[in-house]
């Protein structure tokens, strides 16, 4: 199904409408549950209209083509500041936002995940806190949710068939006894469904789905909810601003469109789905006299809490071929490192998934700054390298926090966000025992030299905007309503409570479907 | 098949007389100060696949000892035994565009050759012994300098239809999918188990 223009229009001063920010996994399936239901929705995008046929094949090419590059900065003992001290975050900037550029993991956060505090005890120098949700609670959603996406081996539908990479990481996970390692659950199609395409194994999923076989909002909810006519679409407005009323509640939105001018358009309810730098900074942005902190921001939890999960690489040369941009970019998840065991020196848990890189974006990012021999040695061996990303849970920490950088401006020369973040000690020990697990598998496939690779820009942004059960601890509630504001929503990762060791987007639509169940009774029983 | 940086194409002109050359700029529209020329290894990868083995670039603002000075460093940043100089000197021809915009970066870079130049006994730097050179860059490490090189080859050299032909990179080759073309042909290592894998599409 194609993405269009779309032909519904709603008027500037229409203040019936749901107004959603942002297209992504949040925003964008928000848009087509709610419009799906009937209720009108406008869902601005920050980004340019892009559809799979503009999708590239270079890797720089498609990085200018999606991704967010509006200025940033980033500050703080973590080495991204370092590295990329003006991309703080690989993230997009498209109509269907990071769907676009994610690789298509899709677990279930894990029960204990969910009891954070609780499991984990209190941690120095973090601020965990229970989700306000259980996973029981949300089961039934994430059914919706793999459903829709077409999840493998849920539903039925079989696995995705391993490439050579899944190949080099099951046989080293096989010798150091793990024994779940499998290609995943992956929301990319493994049989045609949806009137979409299989998997035909480009290994361009980081650069947008040609054959559109994983899911991204792009070409499943956002044409969904055009086809009811009850969604309008409004690509390149890039929000500046949420005004209120003289009760406080929100009632429109300020964007600059195409042409860059300032546009109004009126609301009902507003729900933020910017991803965790946007949706905060837009909070922040939108301070008035009556919420001279920022919009649902009395708790002064808005920007904190941020989390990007623990991250890190392994890479691994062999006597042999291995190919790894051949096929799906995340072939192969071991899921044996995902449980709670703090005998291993940290709380929380993580994954180990195939990651493979281009040449081009090996050689950016296998030790950023790099050169000299031992790099021009690494890069010599590309065809025979294998790759992995470990992916855990980090610690959300008060001062890990967007803010407002007023000494640097966009382009519309608003205040662009600042992304401090110092790693927990947590971390670090979970990072140093996923390296030494990577390094492990690696080298029971026989692997002549490993290479630690430092975390990239990050992908999975998280917590800035969190659930809480006390109105003090967070900024909105168990449906993502903010504890201030009944009519303003936050509807993407930044309601993450903490990060738990999954790849996000799974929960980010579970919770975006649950959420416009509640938007519509609230609505009905008129009390938004 | 394009690359981010260049287009592998003949010199139209040369197709009649001239054996063919690879342009690396569309020189009929440029009046370059400089220019590089060079000749592909006859065991270099990329001598099949290239359309001649004779390449040339020409540089708009960077005169031809200046890029020949830059090509050396590069070389000396990324010593790839068996790469073409004709990759490195796409890190040239990038160098010479940012040149192009940028004053600042124009001083900076005919301040750095001078530089370089002074450390070689006869002022050329080209001339100096690649021991000699690899210590120079080295001692150059961390400069602005040295970063706008840097910064500007990990790009030039590794993104280029030339880099993946040498380095073994699919890049466009893959863009109809590996599915039928060996995503999976990978035979050293035991076949995981169905259960643990999964089923290939039908043709």
């Amino acid at each position: 199904m194609a993405t269009t223009q779309g032909s519904t229009r709603f008027s500037l001063d229409d203040h019936n409408v749901v107004v959603i920010i942002g297209s992504g996994a949040g925003g964008g399936t928000l848009a087509n549950e709610l419009a799906q239901k009937g209720i009108d929705v406008v869902v601005l995008e920050a980004g340019a209209h892009n559809t799979p046929a503009d999708f590239k094949t270079e890797e720089w090419d498609a990085f200018h083509l999606l991704s967010w590059l509006d200025p940033r900065t980033a500050s703080g003992s973590w080495r991204v500041a370092r590295d990329f001290p003006h991309l703080p975050a690989w993230i997009c900037k498209t109509v269907g936002g990071t769907t676009t550029h994610w690789a298509g993991a899709s677990l279930r956060i894990q029960p204990h995940e969910f009891k954070a505090r609780t499991t984990y005890g209190a941690i120095d120098g973090a601020t965990l806190l229970d989700w306000p949700v259980t996973r029981e609670e949300l089961d039934p959603y994430y059914d919706r949710a793999e459903k829709k996406m077409g999840v493998t081996r849920t539903n039925g539908w079989p696995g995705l068939p391993g490439n050579n990479n899944f190949k080099v990481m099951f046989a080293g996970a096989t010798k150091v006894g793990y024994s779940r390692c499998n290609t995943g659950h992956m929301a990319i199609n493994s049989v045609n469904r949806d009137d979409r395409s299989h998997c035909y194994q480009r290994g361009f999923c980081f650069q947008g789905c040609r054959f559109s076989a994983k899911w991204s909002t792009l070409y499943t909810e956002l044409p969904k909810a055009q086809a009811t006519g009850h969604m309008e679409l409004r690509p390149h407005s890039h929000v500046a601003r949420i005004e209120h009323d003289a009760h406080g509640k929100v009632n429109a939105v300020l964007y600059y469109d195409a042409k860059g001018k300032l546009q109004r358009q009126r609301a009902r309810v507003v729900a933020v789905a910017g991803n965790s730098i946007e949706t905060p900074r837009l909070l922040l942005a939108s301070a008035s006299s009556r919420y001279p902190n920022g919009l649902a921001n009395s708790s002064d939890q808005v920007g904190r809490n941020y989390m990007r999960h623990t991250t890190g690489s392994v890479y691994a040369t062999f006597e042999n071929k291995v190919e790894m941009f051949k096929g799906t970019t995340m072939a192969g998840i071991i899921e044996d490192e995902a449980r709670f065991d703090p005998k291993r020196g940290f709380a929380g848990g993580y994954h180990m998934e195939t990651i493979s890189l281009g040449l081009p974006f090996y050689a950016a990012f296998l030790n950023p700054g790099a050169w000299g021999a031992d790099f021009a040695h690494a890069m010599d061996a590309y065809p025979y390298t294998a790759g992995m990303w470990i992916v855990g849970e980090d610690m959300p920490r008060a001062n890990n926090r967007i803010t407002l950088n007023h000494d640097v401006k966009d382009q519309f020369g608003l205040p662009v966000a600042n992304v401090n973040f110092d790693d927990h000690p947590n971390d670090e020990a979970m990072r140093e025992h996923g390296f030494k697990q990577g390094t492990a598998v690696y080298e029971a496939a026989g692997a002549k030299t490993v290479y630690r690779v430092p975390p990239y820009p990050s992908t999975h942004n998280l917590g800035t905007a969190r659930m809480s059960a006390r109105a003090e601890d967070g900024v909105c509630n168990r449906f993502g309503q903010t504890h201030d504001i009944a009519n303003l929503f936050i509807s993407d990762g930044s309601q993450f409570t903490t990060g738990a060791g999954e790849n996000p987007t799974l929960t980010i639509v579970t919770l975006a479907i649950r959420q416009a169940d509640y938007i519509a009774g609230q609505m009905s029983k008129r009390e938004i | 098949m394009t690359g981010k940086t260049i287009d592998i194409a003949l010199d139209t002109r040369a197709e009649s007389a001239a054996p063919a050359r690879i342009a690396l700029t569309r020189r009929e529209w440029l009046k370059g100060t400089g220019i590089l020329i060079g000749t592909l290894a006859v065991s270099s990868s990329l001598a099949m696949f290239a359309p001649s083995r004779v390449w040339a670039l020409e540089l708009k603002h960077l005169d031809t000892h200046q890029g020949a000075v830059l090509l050396a460093m590069t070389k000396q940043l990324y010593p790839h035994k068996t790469l073409d100089d004709a990759v490195y000197a796409l890190a040239v021809k990038d160098l010479d565009a940012k040149a192009q915009h940028d004053a600042a970066v124009r001083k900076q870079l005919a301040d750095g050759v001078k530089a370089l130049d002074q450390k070689a006994p006869a002022g050329d730097w080209t001339k100096q012994s690649a021991e000699a050179q690899a210590s120079d860059v080295a001692a150059l490490a961390g400069t602005p300098f040295f970063e706008t090189v840097r910064g500007t080859a990990v790009v030039s050299i590794y993104s280029s239809t030339l880099a993946y032909q040498h380095f073994g990179y699919g890049a466009s080759e893959g863009d109809g999918g590996y599915l039928f073309k060996g995503f999976n042909h990978l035979a050293w290592l035991p076949e995981p188990p169905a259960e643990d894998s999964g089923p290939v599409p039908a043709a």
